[in-house]
C-alpha cells in the first residue's frame, strides 16, 4: 500500500491507501445492496419494520462509500469537507422531510377536490 | 502544563504553525477539490427536492400502473451491480491516476465507461419499456415524479461517460499535468456522488414500492 497522503489540508477523494480499501469498500457495499433487497422480498421479518430496515442498510451504504471512496474522514485536515458535508446533510433532510410532512399536513387538512368544485359553483 | 508551555510546544511534524490569516490563498487543487466538493453536495441537495416530490407523489397513480406492477426487483439488482462496480473500477482509475500510470488509468476508464454505459442501457430499455405500455411520464404524477427523479440521474451518468471520454482523450493527448489530474480528481468524485445518489434511487423507488 502506497502512503501518499499529506498533513494539512485534504481534498475529498484523493486515495491515502490502496486497493485494499476499495475493495473493502466494495465488499461492505455488495453486502448491504443484497441485504436490502433481501429485506424488501422478504416474508421472514416483521413488515412495518422492514421500512426503517431499507433506510438503516441505506444510510450504512452511504457512510461506506463517504468513508471508502470518497476517503472523508473527521480528521482534522478534513474539517472543512467534512463541516460542509454535514451541512449539506442537514439541507437534503429539511428538504425532504419538510416537503413530506408539510403536504401529509395538507393533504389531510385540505376540502376534497370533488367538493371543491361544488362550493365553487 | 501551562498555557505558555503548550504554545511554545515544539511541533512534531510537518504540520503547519502559521495562523490561517498569514497562510495566504490555498494551494489550488485544494480550492478545485473543495470547490467541486460544493458544487456536488448542491447537486445533492437538488436531488432531494426530487426525492422529496417523488415521496409525496409517489400513491398518486391516477388509476394507472404502480410501482409494485411496474419494477422488477431483479432487473434493478444488476443495474445496481453496474453502477456499484463501475464505482470500484472508478476508484482503480484513482490509484492508477496517484501512480501516474496511463496504461492502468486508460484501462479502468474503459471498464468504468462500459460498466456505467451497461447501466444506462438497461435503463433506457426499462423506459421505453415503461413508455410502450403506456406508463409513459404522462400518465399519472406518479410517474412524472419517477421519471424526473430517475432520469436526472441517468443524465448525470450520462455526462459522467462524456466526460470519461474526453478525460481518457485529454490524458492521451496532454499527460499527467497539475491541470488535467485535477480534472480527473473532480471526475472520480462526480462518478462516485452518483452511486450514492443511486443508494436513494433503489431504496427510494424501487424497493420502497411494495408500501
Amino acid at each position: 500500500m502506497s502512503e501518499s497522503s499529506s498533513k494539512g489540508h485534504r481534498t475529498p477523494g484523493r486515495p491515502h491507501s490502496g486497493v485494499l480499501t476499495y475493495l473493502a469498500g466494495l465488499g461492505f457495499a455488495i453486502v448491504l445492496t443484497l441485504a436490502s433487497f433481501w429485506a424488501a422480498g422478504t416474508n421472514a421479518i416483521w413488515e412495518p419494520a422492514v421500512p426503517i430496515l431499507l433506510a438503516a442498510l441505506a444510510i450504512g451504504q452511504m457512510g461506506v462509500h463517504v468513508v471508502f471512496f470518497f476517503h472523508l474522514s473527521s480528521g482534522p485536515g478534513d474539517t472543512n469537507n467534512f463541516l460542509a458535508m454535514v451541512f449539506g446533510v442537514f439541507v437534503v433532510g429539511l428538504v425532504v422531510f419538510g416537503s413530506i410532512l408539510i403536504m401529509a399536513n395538507l393533504d389531510a387538512n385540505m376540502v376534497p377536490m370533488d367538493k371543491l368544485m361544488k362550493m365553487q359553483r | 502544563m501551562s498555557l505558555a508551555d503548550d504554545l511554545t510546544r515544539p511541533v512534531e511534524d510537518d504540520e503547519d504553525t502559521t495562523p490561517y490569516s498569514e497562510r495566504g490563498p490555498a494551494p489550488i487543487d485544494v480550492v478545485a477539490g473543495f470547490g467541486f466538493w460544493l458544487f456536488l453536495l448542491s447537486d445533492i441537495v437538488m436531488f432531494s427536492a426530487l426525492f422529496a416530490a417523488y415521496a409525496v407523489l409517489a400513491d398518486h397513480t391516477a388509476g394507472g400502473p404502480d410501482g409494485l406492477k411496474l419494477f422488477n426487483r431483479g432487473y434493478v439488482l444488476i443495474e445496481t451491480m453496474c453502477l456499484l462496480f463501475s464505482s470500484f473500477t472508478c476508484g482503480m482509475c484513482s490509484l492508477a491516476i496517484e501512480r501516474r500510470s496511463a496504461g492502468a488509468f486508460h484501462l479502468w476508464a474503459l471498464v468504468t465507461i462500459l460498466l456505467g454505459g451497461a447501466f444506462l442501457a438497461l435503463e433506457v430499455a426499462e423506459f421505453s419499456r415503461m413508455i410502450a405500455e403506456d406508463a409513459g411520464p404522462t400518465r399519472s404524477a406518479f410517474l412524472s415524479a419517477f421519471f424526473t427523479l430517475v432520469g436526472t440521474h441517468g443524465l448525470h451518468v450520462t455526462l459522467g461517460l462524456l466526460w470519461f471520454v474526453s478525460m481518457m482523450a485529454q490524458v492521451a493527448t496532454l499527460g499527467f499535468q497539475p491541470v488535467v489530474i485535477r480534472r480527473l480528481r473532480c471526475l472520480t468524485l462526480f462518478w462516485h456522488a452518483l452511486d450514492i445518489v443511486w443508494i436513494g434511487v433503489f431504496t427510494i423507488v424501487y424497493l420502497g414500492a411494495r408500501w
